[in-house]
């Protein structure tokens, strides 16, 4: 709350946020059209496409998403 | 009213009384007006989408395109929030379609009381994000500052000692970091209803040099959302060198799912 973040990097936040809940959160209830096998995949697969996209505009994303929770 | 080429897609499920109005003036992830498919005492907010765009082999291909996954997904949740504003909601996990509105009925009929319970369970509460970040560079530098002597001593045995410090110090403050974690998680779940630690973000995603030592999210009672803040930024001036910050009221997406329903 004390720092002060670029305004792009504030959005990219939220949207990571954002997918973070509406992706991996919500109650899961088997749907007609089904993506049930790849649920978690799906999620994964997503954030995968994020971070290859965010990685292009910063030098240091050195690692891969689901690793260990800290370094 | 199955039509070939469109499929309903669920947002929210909802009590049934008042669904029409609190689904009214909404516009769900194709622009299409948002309603309520009503069965008993429950409602579940859709909207009809075509297959060609929200299809199964159209939802695979399309999740991979993060301008695309970005702008349904602000869609879906504008549309959870917009619901949540007026009363209890439960979300439901973006992308779930279905063929028609008689297969919605059904399973609001047939998971009726899980529904309920989730209904009762976040009634009046809302989700609130909290991540903690740790600067490696400034906690070390606090600890060995902290450790250095005063008389001076410029030998080489001081100079050794010094240099293991330095080595042992970014270990340290990690372990440190790691136990601030702990204690503020402990703290905010007191005024929680539940709390849960979800994955640390990876670095590359928070765009930060920063350790993230937490990404806590809690469900919390609307009353208590105040008091929730102020225990956040009391937590935050005894934490030295960790930097919290909040996201949300949000819909209670990490507590509705809790709730077996399948």
């Amino acid at each position: 709350m004390t720092e002060v973040l670029p305004a792009d990097n504030d959005r990219r936040l939220a949207l990571v946020d954002l997918l973070d809940r509406v992706l991996a959160g919500g109650v899961v209830i088997s749907g007609d059209v089904v993506l049930s096998i790849a649920d978690v995949d799906m999620v994964v697969i997503s954030l995968r496409t994020l971070i290859s996209s965010v990685g292009s505009l910063l030098p240091a994303a050195e690692s891969d998403f689901g690793g260990d929770s800290i370094r | 009213m199955s039509v070939d080429g469109v499929g309903i897609w669920a947002y929210a499920v909802m009590r049934s009384d008042r669904a029409e109005d609190r689904t009214r003036g909404l516009h769900g992830v194709a622009g299409e007006a948002v309603r309520a498919v009503v069965a008993g005492d429950l409602a579940a907010a859709v909207g009809t989408v075509g297959l060609n765009e929200f299809g199964q082999d159209a939802l695979r291909r399309n999740l991979e395109d993060l301008d695309w996954l970005s702008a349904k997904a602000r869609a879906h949740d504008a549309v959870v929030s917009g619901i949540a504003r007026s009363g209890p909601v439960i979300p439901v996990r973006m992308a779930t379609v279905y063929f028609d509105d008689e297969r919605v009925r059904h399973l609001l009929t047939n998971k009726r009381d899980a529904f309920d319970a989730a209904l009762h369970r976040v009634s009046g509460r809302s989700e609130l994000g909290v991540k903690a970040y740790a600067d490696p560079k400034g906690l070390a530098a606090q600890e060995a500052r902290a450790e250095e002597p005063v008389t001076g001593n410029r030998s080489g045995t001081a100079y050794l000692l010094r240099r293991r410090r330095e080595l042992t110090s970014e270990e340290e403050a990690y372990r440190f970091a790691a136990g601030e974690a702990d204690r503020i998680h402990r703290t905010l779940m007191r005024c929680a209803v539940d709390g849960k630690r979800k994955p640390a973000l990876d670095k590359s995603l928070s765009g930060r040099a920063a350790w993230t030592v937490l990404n806590g999210t809690y469900l919390v009672d609307e009353g208590l959302i105040d008091l929730f803040m102020e225990t956040v930024s009391a937590l935050e001036k005894t934490t030295g060198r960790i930097t919290l910050e909040v996201t949300g009221p949000w819909p209670p997406y990490s507590f509705a799912g809790d709730v077996e329903v399948s």
